[in-house]
């Protein structure tokens, strides 16, 4: 039953990710790309994988989207010119496609226990993390101490990300033609005028929001704090079921854009202003650092948590802890810089 | 007391990388670029340390997190990565020191802590990977070099730099992703991240289509990011649109990363495997190499634009690197190795001596250089020197490495000859475009325009920068006079490499 | 018959979502549409990272107390693709950023208008 599930989605991932590239229409595409996520999602949680299915709907189905809709309102939904070289993308795709499934007839079996992939390696971070760790989630001891250091890469990545939308978009817009004064009053109007209002706030209406619309409003003031709640949870929560710094990081940026959107962003921006977020951002980081600076200083190797206190389990569980609390407010913070970036744009 | 030189290979890393959100928060602004060049000269003397250390036959690994490989991410160094650690962390330091004046002049004030972070980020991403030991956390630091570069070629006042940044994104995300394909399919058949686990599973793996899969991946995938031709489309415009100051970087070391972890995966990773690998390696690259040279020799020589025409002469080193790793012998892969260090000397001075003209000159097309020579004496010196190294001029490091090229090429036979008669050819190509740029600088006439009392007079560019390049320029003399220090760690690299080649 | 179209099916289904995402990359001329188009080619990645780390009749890599036979799915795959998730949005993040500037700076964002923009 499961397994014709999971047929079942991969061939609606399939028709999906067919219409997304056929439509000439790109918010279409967009919105189906969050559908896209949300089966993938839905497939990775019948494949076992909590995490990750929570990760890529957090982050594919959600700020995935929302930053393409923000990128849409700035340069336009509708894709102009036709395919061009399509034949020789035909050619490369097909012939790169008969290459993977060539590989695939002799790899081992779907799902089998003997492959070598759960043989080796994987066995011992099961009983590694029963004796020297001591907390139930198997993948947050990977991610978080046996491969500290590719998360920790991970983190700068993100870093590299942030930083890099701040820079491109710290040069001002040429002005050609004067900013785009509102026309109709339709909802996907107001939302895309919301994301492409001005920085400088001159049309005091438009930094507003979906102030005047009473249903968004009541519902989503109310969810906001039930988010936000939900992020501590999944963030704190990581140790012992599905969840982390990154999933929380995306959850809780997620509720301050949902914020932005209903207040305006100017407002948002009051609450939390960029310095502030900059400072997450480079804060975040440079916490995950610290505890790795922390580990040599006690006599440890790098990221070696179990120096951090006289009992090494101990140790590692407060190592966990810091770091995925370091991972969290480095991805808000570059989450919502990337969001205030797109959205405090002015439209030319 | 606590050993610090137990630690240094996660100090290269980390040292640049945690600098990065420092940067950032520092005020005055100014102090970003102080913090960029601090943690740069102090990565370049981890990196001399490391290489002393190997020269004096020590190895050095780290298991970080105080776990054992292959279950932890392990780092190593050898004399393979340890040149390629020199190379990097010696670009970025010269850079940083020499540029501050140039990069003053294309990045506003306000925007230069977000550049510098870029900058160390690109740099920590660099270098994390010849220290590397696993091959995801390979994925993880070519995903923080790729990005940042994107950011500082972004950087550049020409608004072409953005397309052009974004066929790099474009293609560099389907090499690194290629390369993950690959990576996904050894892991597969192995269950192990480690390169060295791997290499020693690997034999014991009975069906050989996934591993030959992953092995094509890979090499297109890392072949796409080394700008080999024919996928080096995104090079010349990245390289010529991006800030001078960070074409002197990139253009010095970003590509032989690549090159560098893609004869490590086809050497090191594959060649246990599977059977007539090199024979493979070498039939499908060799050609590449050749076209690559003559190619990308034969567009410099038309080339109007100073930093395209050096751009697609990059194409053309890349290609003599691979020619020599292609020959898969000792001398060969010696020959490609020294030529990393090499040509990352000469390219990185000619760069550095292009910037100290774009001081001073408005464009940087061959008709606008005209007189250069005669109020940018000792720019042009420089130049002259790295481009006769870039030549093979004797006396110069490029005559070092295309000796070798050649001695290697000798050692095949009939086809060694057909190879010596390209490696000539192309050099002469060389001289022809350097040439191209010499010859107006030094005997073309300025144009009899208003600028002219101007241009009568001797404007160097600023001294800082003009004695970086100097000493870019004289170690290019240096190395070709005493080449022991590349050629010792570039035949210990190809011992590394030819270990399971038959 | 059956059995072996099923085990494969996984696999093709990422081999299939690899040939749309990278068609569009290479086809697609709107710079949007192929950071689309690269979002898709990097999903399939993910898909096949995930389908390898399954167990038959696992479940979830989380111990819980008191129950020491079950079976676990493999966690490491599970862990590099959190990571290439966020390298991913982090990648299309950036990208959608330079989209943006290109729009600003030429006035398009579609390849063929840039290309004959920059050759004027």
């Amino acid at each position: 039953m499961t397994v014709l599930f999971g047929v079942f989605l991969l061939t609606l991932m399939v028709i999906t990710a067919l219409a997304m590239v056929h439509t000439k229409h790109l918010f279409v595409a967009v919105v189906l790309s969050g559908i896209f996520s949300l089966l993938m999602a839905a497939n990775f949680f019948l494949l076992d994988a909590a995490d990750v299915a929570l990760t890529e709907a957090a982050i594919g189905a959600g700020i995935s989207t929302v930053l393409f809709l923000g990128a849409l309102a700035l340069t336009g939904e509708h894709e102009h010119s036709r395919s061009s070289n399509r034949f020789v993308a035909l050619g490369v795709v097909v012939v790169t496609t008969l290459i993977v499934i060539y590989a695939t007839f002799d790899k081992p079996r779907f799902g089998d226990p003997m492959a070598p992939v759960h043989q080796h390696v994987a066995p011992w971070y099961f009983d590694t993390t029963r004796e020297a760790i001591d907390i139930p989630n198997v993948v947050t001891a990977v991610l978080a101490s046996f491969r500290g250091y590719d998360t920790l890469g991970e983190v700068f990545v993100v870093f590299t990300a942030g930083i890099g939308i701040l820079f491109l978009f710290s040069v001002s817009p040429p002005s050609r033609k004067p900013i785009p004064q509102p026309g109709s009053k339709g909802i996907q109007q107001n939302f895309k005028r919301t994301l492409a209002k001005a920085k400088d706030t001159e049309v005091a209406e438009e930094s507003e929001g979906l102030r005047h619309f009473l249903i968004p409003r009541v519902v989503g003031r109310l969810l906001i704090p039930f988010i936000l709640l939900f992020g501590l949870y999944v963030q704190f929560h990581g140790d012992y079921g599905p969840g982390g710094g990154f999933q929380a990081g995306a959850i809780i940026a997620a509720a301050i854009i949902l914020y932005a959107l209903l207040e305006g962003e100017a407002q948002a921006l009051r609450v939390i202003p960029q310095s502030v977020l900059t400072g997450l951002i480079a804060g975040g980081a440079l916490l995950y650092g610290a505890v790795g600076i922390a580990t040599i200083l006690l006599g440890g190797n790098f990221l070696d948590y179990s120096v951090l206190a006289a009992d090494p389990i101990a140790g590692q569980h407060i190592g966990i802890i810091v770091i995925e609390a370091g991972v969290g407010i480095t991805v808000t913070g570059v989450l919502l810089s990337i969001f205030h970036a797109f959205a405090g744009r002015r439209r030319i | 007391m606590i050993d610090w030189s137990v630690h240094l290979p996660a100090l290269q890393v980390i040292v640049p990388m945690l600098t990065a959100p420092l940067a950032l928060l520092l005020r005055p602004r100014g102090l970003a670029w102080a913090a960029a060049l601090a943690a740069s000269l102090f990565a370049f003397a981890i990196a001399i340390m490391l290489t002393l250390g190997v020269l004096n036959g020590q190895t050095f690994t780290y298991q970080m997190g105080n776990w054992p490989a292959p279950y932890g991410i392990e780092l190593g160094v050898d004399a393979f990565s340890a040149l390629l650690l020199l190379v990097i962390t010696g670009a970025s330091a010269l850079a940083l020191l020499g540029g501050r004046r140039s990069l003053d002049a294309d990045i506003e004030e306000e925007r230069q802590p977000l550049f510098y972070a870029a900058w160390l980020l690109a740099l920590a991403g660099l270098v994390g990977i010849p220290v590397a030991a696993d091959a995801f956390n390979v994925f993880v630091f070519m995903e923080i070099s790729s990005l940042a570069s994107y950011v500082l070629i972004a950087g550049g006042r020409d608004r072409r730099a953005l397309p052009a940044v974004f066929k790099y994104l474009i293609m560099g995300t389907i090499g690194a992703t290629f390369y993950l394909i690959g990576v996904g399919l050894i892991y597969l058949m192995t269950g192990t991240l480690n390169l060295a686990d791997m290499a020693l599973r690997i034999q014991e793996v009975a069906d050989q289509k996934p591993i030959l899969v992953a092995a094509g991946f890979i090499t297109i995938g890392l072949a796409l990011k080394a700008a080999v031709f024919p996928l080096h489309v995104w090079l010349p415009n990245a390289y010529t649109h991006a800030p001078n100051v960070v074409t002197v970087f990139l253009g010095a070391c970003a590509t032989k990363v690549s090159l560098y972890l893609l004869l490590r995966f086809d050497f090191f990773v594959f060649q246990p495997n599977l059977v007539g690998h090199e024979l493979q390696f070498s039939y499908f690259l060799m050609p590449l190499a050749v076209l690559a040279i003559l190619i990308g020799s034969g567009v410099a020589l038309f080339e109007t634009n100073l930093k395209r025409l050096f751009a697609y002469s990059s194409v053309a080193q890349i290609g003599y690197i691979l020619l020599g790793a292609s020959l898969i012998s000792a001398a060969g892969l010696t020959a490609s190795v020294v030529l990393m260090f090499n040509h990352a000397l000469a390219k990185g001075t000619l760069f550095l001596a292009i910037t100290c003209l774009a001081m001073r000159h408005s464009g940087l097309h061959l008709n606008n250089i005209a007189d250069a020579a005669k109020h940018m004496p000792w720019t042009m010196g420089a130049f002259v020197v790295a481009g006769f190294s870039l030549v093979g001029v004797p006396g110069t490091a490029g005559f070092i490495s295309k000796w070798y090229l050649i001695t290697a090429a000798l050692e095949q036979g009939t086809i060694g000859i057909a190879l010596i008669a390209v490696i000539v050819a192309s050099s002469l190509m060389a001289l022809v475009y350097v040439w191209r740029v010499i010859e107006p600088a030094y005997f073309g006439d300025a144009k009899p325009d208003a600028q002219d009392f101007e241009t009568a007079t001797t404007r160097e560019a600023p001294s800082v920068l003009l004695a970086v390049t100097w000493v870019a320029a004289l170690a290019n003399i240096y190395y070709g006079l005493a080449p022991s220090l590349p050629v010792t760690l570039s035949s210990n690299a190809a011992e590394i490499l030819l270990r399971y080649v038959p | 018959m059956d059995l072996l179209v099923l085990d494969l099916f996984h696999y093709w289904v990422f081999a299939v979502l690899l040939m749309i995402g990278f068609y569009a990359v290479i086809a697609k001329s709107n710079l949007i549409k192929k950071l689309i188009g690269l979002s898709i080619f990097q999903a399939a990645v993910f898909l096949l990272y995930i389908t390898m780390g399954k167990v038959e009749g696992g479940t979830a890599p989380i111990i819980q107390a008191g129950i020491d036979n079950a079976v676990f799915s493999n966690p490491l795959p599970q862990v590099l693709i959190l990571t290439a998730i966020v390298v991913g949005i982090s990648t299309t993040a950036l990208g959608l950023g330079i989209v943006v500037r290109i729009k600003e700076e030429y006035g398009s964002i579609e390849e063929h208008d840039i290309q004959e923009i920059d050759r004027r």
